[in-house]
């Protein structure tokens, strides 16, 4: 089994889709020829032509909405938004239509879009191209938002995506891109989406999280192991619709819990997932439900050092980590 | 040299006390008369005031633990005594405690919150131990499931806190023995084979182990008081103890209550307060006592001790709790002593303010429960006494007198018996003149 960087998993599971399903095509900005801005659609045009690999506009409404038009008339598009943080014109299009598609039809239609957004920070990428949006999907009915931590979920899920009947956000971490490496089976599967995934097995706390702050949560996880502290990792991996099951089954397992993302804390995905644990969870939990979240302030600065301030890393979830298992 | 502090006599019959929480942590500063522990006997719960002013150099007996009076429990190095300074005879005479200047017979809480208000360093040792009894959900659900003391567990959290996992390694451990002294590995008397003494067997207010009933879903889970366990502990011992027999009697209030509705007015406008029938029965018994002294009396395995004192206990009971004060020297007072008394003691019951005197020396139990609707009750004996007499509600009934039928207010005295001391002929007797004291109630009956 190779090991390959999260981006080239990305590419791998468009790839292996496009080869298998005709109907399977991309559509964004600098998708064809130039093979996007982080490369991730590289060699596609190259191998399947520019009417399935298909640079568009810069508009987001209309990259969604073409594509929303496709998967009524029963392709499978692959619309992807260069930032996450560019997907607002396009807001009206997942939400009010793509989302909603199959219930105002009364089945009669659906619309199995993916809709792929590089998302997060830690990059220089400064205020328009480094935020977490994803707290404003996760609470729409009828989408699925998915945001894998590795190439090899990365790779199993977005299959799923394309695959899905249904309209799937799919969330990048581009931090991840080139920085996760791991190993991805170079033949056909799929991961089920809503389903997380426990990373690390522990005893003493729990930690959530997904994303890039779910590989801090490991390596703490690994540093914490020195000093006795066994902690728990789960991979939320889908964050709409949450597994209810497996967030409750992590969170009874040490009633210690630390949520770790870094969207901001208020409204975050964070805020869903303490909710749960709370409804549940009453009489398993040993300390209160921590979150280790991103701070409450409009964007991610540009200067080094108040990116750096901003953005969660591998000591700041340890410092969290070592004081829930204290508590 | 430090000033020893002993556990003071809490009260005549008090043999030994437990220290149910300490208010001062080593290092305090103490002015003379500040609480320094509450202690609970099987009496009374009752605050222990410092000898001294000074500083606690030394806590000896640790919480929980039953240790008898006079026994070493703290020391306090006296301020202005510094190092070796004081003189080695005033230092080395062990001061006696006095006895409690008040005790709280009312939940330890009450007693505990003016101790709070005037002694700083006992709310910062109040603050320090918050972790150690703040429980999670998970600790709670554990240690009910699997019956574990919470209180005899050594917690490894933050402050001391007792963690989910701290009582999962007792469990896993295969739960906890019932005499293990987890928290107090060190502590001296911690010997867990108990002396032949029945008393050390079963001390008042050690938390006995826990029963495992299940508890379902809903069920509310009420923690024992140290005075519900005296109540519990003090019931079984005299249901264990003493066989208890029963017998009731019919009495015809009817010219009593007519007596009292004439007097009442007039008795509350001069002595203001209500003229209730209980001091009437109290007097009627206090009478018959006079009469058959035995049935004042206390069984001592080999000798039956006729007590001279007719100090009456009368039940009564807070929404919680249940306390028998007592009436010194009844058999001196007049209805309206006795009235007085009654309504003194029983103000100060529900105010929490009974004193030790108060509890103790009773030789007879009179119980209203007809103030509550009873017409029919079988008490369980105050022991050490012999018996218990309980009056129940009066009410109206026909009742034939001379082959006619009338109606009477009637009541019926119920009494138990230690069947050790006494027999059915002479509680028949004793009651027959009680009623007959009560049926001849009338315009002639002094109240002063």
């Amino acid at each position: 089994m190779a090991v390959i960087s999260f981006i080239d998993a990305i590419t791998m599971a468009m790839r292996e889709e496009m080869r298998r399903d005709p109907n399977v095509f991309v559509l964004g900005e600098d998708v064809g020829v130039r093979g996007g801005v982080f490369r991730a659609t590289n060699g596609l045009i190259e191998e399947f032509g520019e009417a399935r690999v298909i640079d568009t506009p810069l508009a987001e409404s209309a990259i969604v909405g073409v594509g929303i038009g496709a998967a009524a008339y029963g392709m499978r598009p692959i619309a992807e938004i260069q930032f996450a943080d560019f997907i607002m014109p396009a807001v009206n299009q997942i939400v009010s239509e793509a989302a909603k598609m199959r219930y105002r039809s009364n089945n009669d239609w659906n619309c199995p879009i993916t809709i792929r957004a590089p998302f997060g920070g830690g990059v220089h990428g400064a205020l328009y191209h480094s935020q977490s949006v994803e707290a404003m999907f996760t609470n729409v009915p009828g989408l699925k938002v998915v945001a894998p931590s590795t190439p090899y979920d990365a790779k199993g899920l977005l299959k799923a995506a394309i695959r899905d009947d249904d309209p799937v956000l799919f969330f990048e971490h581009k931090r991840c891109y080139r920085l996760i490496k791991g190993e991805v089976p170079e033949h056909d599967y799929v991961l089920p989406i809503g389903k997380a995934d426990v990373k690390r097995e522990g005893t003493d706390i729990t930690v959530i999280s997904y994303g890039l702050t779910l590989h801090f949560c490991l390596q703490a996880a690994e540093k914490l192991a020195q000093e006795g502290i066994s902690a728990h990792v789960l991979d939320l991996r889908t964050l709409y619709p949450l597994d209810k099951e497996a967030i409750i089954e992590a969170a009874s397992k040490t009633g210690k819990v630390l949520i770790v993302h870094e969207d901001n804390k208020e409204g975050g995905v964070g805020g869903e997932v303490a909710a749960i644990i709370a409804e549940h969870c009453l009489f398993d939990l040993d300390a209160p439900i921590k979150r280790l979240c991103g701070p409450d302030v409009p964007a991610m600065p540009y200067s080094p050092p108040m990116e750096k301030f901003f953005m969660l890393n591998p000591e700041k979830v340890l410092e969290a980590m070592r004081e829930l298992a204290n508590f | 040299m430090a000033t020893k502090v002993l556990m003071p006599q809490l009260g005549e019959s008090v043999t030994e006390g437990t220290i149910s929480k300490w208010l001062v942590n080593v290092g305090d500063t103490v002015k003379k008369y500040d609480p320094l522990a509450e202690v609970t006997t099987d009496k009374v719960n009752a605050e222990v005031p410092s000898t001294v002013s000074g500083r606690v150099t030394e806590i000896v007996v640790p919480e929980g633990e039953t240790v008898a009076v006079g026994t070493l429990i703290l020391y306090i190095e006296e301020s202005g005594a510094a190092g070796g300074s004081a003189s080695p005879a005033q230092a080395d005479a062990p001061v006696s405690a006095p006895a409690a200047t008040q005790a709280s017979t009312a939940a330890t809480a009450q007693a505990a919150a003016p101790a709070v208000q005037s002694a700083p360093p006992a709310r910062q040792a109040a603050g320090n131990d918050g972790a150690k009894q703040r429980y999670s959900p998970a600790v709670v659900m554990l240690s009910q499931q699997h019956g574990i003391d919470l209180s005899r567990v050594v917690g490894t959290g933050a402050g001391g806190r007792i963690t989910r996992k701290d009582v999962q390694a007792i469990i896993d451990a295969g739960g906890q023995k019932p005499a293990e002294q987890v928290a107090e590995a060190q502590a001296p008397a911690a010997a867990p084979a108990p002396t032949a003494a029945p008393a050390q067997t079963a001390p008042a207010a050690t938390p006995a182990p826990s029963v495992d009933i299940p508890v379902a879903t809903g069920d509310q889970v009420v923690p024992v008081t140290p005075i519900r366990r005296t109540i519990a502990n003090r019931m079984v011992q005299s249901k264990h103890e003493a066989p208890h027999a029963w017998t009731m009697i019919e009495v015809d209030v009817t010219n009593l209550v007519n007596f009292r509705n004439q007097v009442k007015a007039e008795f509350a406008k001069k002595e203001g307060l209500n003229l209730t029938f209980l001091p009437f029965f109290i007097k009627a018994v206090v009478e018959a006592l006079k009469e058959y002294p035995m049935i004042n009396s206390t069984w001592a395995n080999d000798k039956i001790i006729v007590k001279k004192e007719i100090n009456i206990s009368i039940a009564v009971a807070t929404d919680d709790a249940l306390f028998v004060p007592v009436i010194k020297d009844a058999d001196q007072k007049s209805i309206l002593g006795i009235a007085k008394a009654v309504d003194d003691l029983a103000a100060r019951t529900r105010a929490g303010k009974l004193t030790m005197d108060d509890m103790t020396g009773g030789t007879f139990t009179v119980n209203n429960t007809g103030s509550f609707g009873s017409v029919l009750s079988q008490p369980i004996i105050n022991s050490p006494q012999a018996a218990i007499l309980s009056v129940e509600s009066i009410v109206k009934r026909p009742v034939v007198i001379n082959d006619m039928i009338a109606v009477r207010s009637m009541v019926n005295l119920c009494m138990s018996l230690d069947h050790r001391v006494l027999d059915g002929l002479i509680c028949g007797r004793f009651l027959q003149s009680v009623k007959q004291k009560l049926e001849s109630i009338g315009p002639d009956t002094k109240l002063y």
